[in-house]
């Protein structure tokens, strides 16, 4: 039987200047202590994060980042939804592809993060804006 | 016959003021120490002159009118020199809503004989006050805004200092998150000293940047480019495990660069690219 993700607490924040980055990260990083993960884990996560916000702000001209922790069995996480109302992205698997970069930046923030993080899920309607969600256990 | 408000205003302008001014002085949270009473009454004196020129009848009750723009930027101006000048928004909302009652008071003594003129009259000044208000709350918070970004001009100034640690060898700690701003700062700062200095050998310290994601990380491989052109060597310390964890997983390769953990080992791997030996000094005995 699949476990259920059970949602312990939420909180959202709005992205919109490059000057949210920096606090948005320390929030992530709040939850993230008190959850009792790692400083390797922390620093994955909040590496995770902070390479999407910054797609976000890009790509998408902001948007808002809900952040959950979440339960699973007995593992402990957190949950971090992206969502822009952007132009979206028309071909997600090349966006995926490690080097490829439609701005001028090194291409890999996307395969990047999907490799930092245990769960990573990506929707995208072209004209409608992008949704990412991340998932990092406390002990993944 | 309905009278003239505004010419009305005019003639009590002294009236108006003398009111002002001692609600001002009257209210509790006067600030002498920010502003002395002299500069508070050539400042209440310009602002009121303007309103009341550019009062009329006909644009009484238009506070978007072309007549109000001079009074909107004395006061906007008052406000952001206010902001500056470290008063509390409470401060300077009571300098706009003090005229207001100086205003009404002057309109119920002159028109306590018409009751209708009178309402009228005290409706359109609320509405002008109020508008009156929410600009000087704008302009106020512009104002400190304008510190803020002043501060944040000035800690990237200061949080990237070019140390020389030796004869030919620079240190750049950074601390902080490396944006573009910042890469900006430190690139010149460091390609500069650089020339200056006539070092061959620069030391990028990464120990207080608390994550490096991929901007980060080209930021860093840009700046370690533009130090090459200048015929310097790059070398990047302070690496922490975790960080050099995400790295890898991120996928980002700094293979190309020379990476240390630590300053000190940075240090040394320059001082044998120059070189040179720390030895233990051996003290010969006297006998």
């Amino acid at each position: 039987m699949k476990l259920m993700k059970i949602v312990l607490s939420k909180d959202s924040m709005k992205i919109e200047r490059e000057q949210d980055v920096v606090p948005f990260r320390g929030r992530v990083k709040e939850y993230a202590v008190k959850i009792g993960m790692s400083l390797v884990n922390q620093t994955k996560l909040i590496t995770a994060a902070s390479e999407l916000v910054r797609n976000m702000l890009k790509y998408g001209n902001g948007g808002v980042v809900l952040i959950e922790v979440i339960s699973e069995g007995r593992d402990n996480g957190i949950r971090l939804t992206f969502s822009d109302k952007g132009p979206g992205i028309a071909d997600i698997a090349l966006a995926m592809k490690d080097g490829y970069s439609s701005g001028k930046s090194l291409g890999i923030g996307l395969p990047g993060t999907k490799r930092l993080v245990n769960e990573f899920d990506i929707k995208s309607t072209p004209g409608q804006g992008t949704t990412v969600s991340i998932i990092k256990w406390k002990n993944g | 016959m309905k009278q003239d408000i505004s010419k009305l205003l005019q003639k009590k302008k002294k009236q108006i003021l003398e009111d002002w001014i001692n609600n001002q002085l009257a209210d509790a949270t006067l600030r002498e120490d920010l502003m002395s009473n002299d500069e508070l009454r050539e400042q209440s004196a310009e602002l009121l002159d303007g309103l009341l020129k550019a009062l009329t009848d006909k644009n009484f009750s238009d506070v978007e009118s072309k007549e109000f723009e001079p009074v909107y930027e004395i006061l906007a101006g008052i406000s952001v020199s206010r902001a500056k000048q470290g008063f509390s928004p409470r401060e300077t909302g009571i300098y706009v809503f003090s005229l207001k009652d100086a205003l009404l008071k002057t309109l119920q003594t002159e028109l306590k004989d018409d009751p209708s003129t009178l309402l009228d009259a005290m409706l359109k000044t609320n509405k002008l006050m109020d508008s009156m208000g929410i600009l000087t709350f704008e302009t106020y918070l512009k104002g400190r805004e304008e510190i803020i970004l002043r501060q944040t001009d000035e800690i990237t100034e200061i949080s990237t200092p070019v140390i020389r640690v030796w004869d030919g060898i620079l240190a750049l700690p950074i601390i902080g998150t490396l944006d573009s701003a910042r890469t900006q700062v430190v690139m010149e700062n460091l390609l500069q000293e650089i020339v200056a200095s006539g070092s061959t050998i620069a030391i990028l310290d990464i120990s207080g940047v608390p994550a490096v994601d991929s901007l980060v990380a080209q930021h860093l491989i840009k700046t370690v480019a533009a130090t090459r052109l200048m015929g310097a060597e790059c070398i990047i310390s302070g690496i922490r495990p975790e960080i050099a964890q995400t790295v890898v997983h991120l996928g980002i390769d700094l293979s190309s660069i020379v990476t240390k953990a630590t300053l000190a080992n940075a240090l040394k791997h320059a001082f044998g690219i120059l070189r040179l030996e720390v030895r233990k000094v051996q003290k010969e005995k006297i006998v």
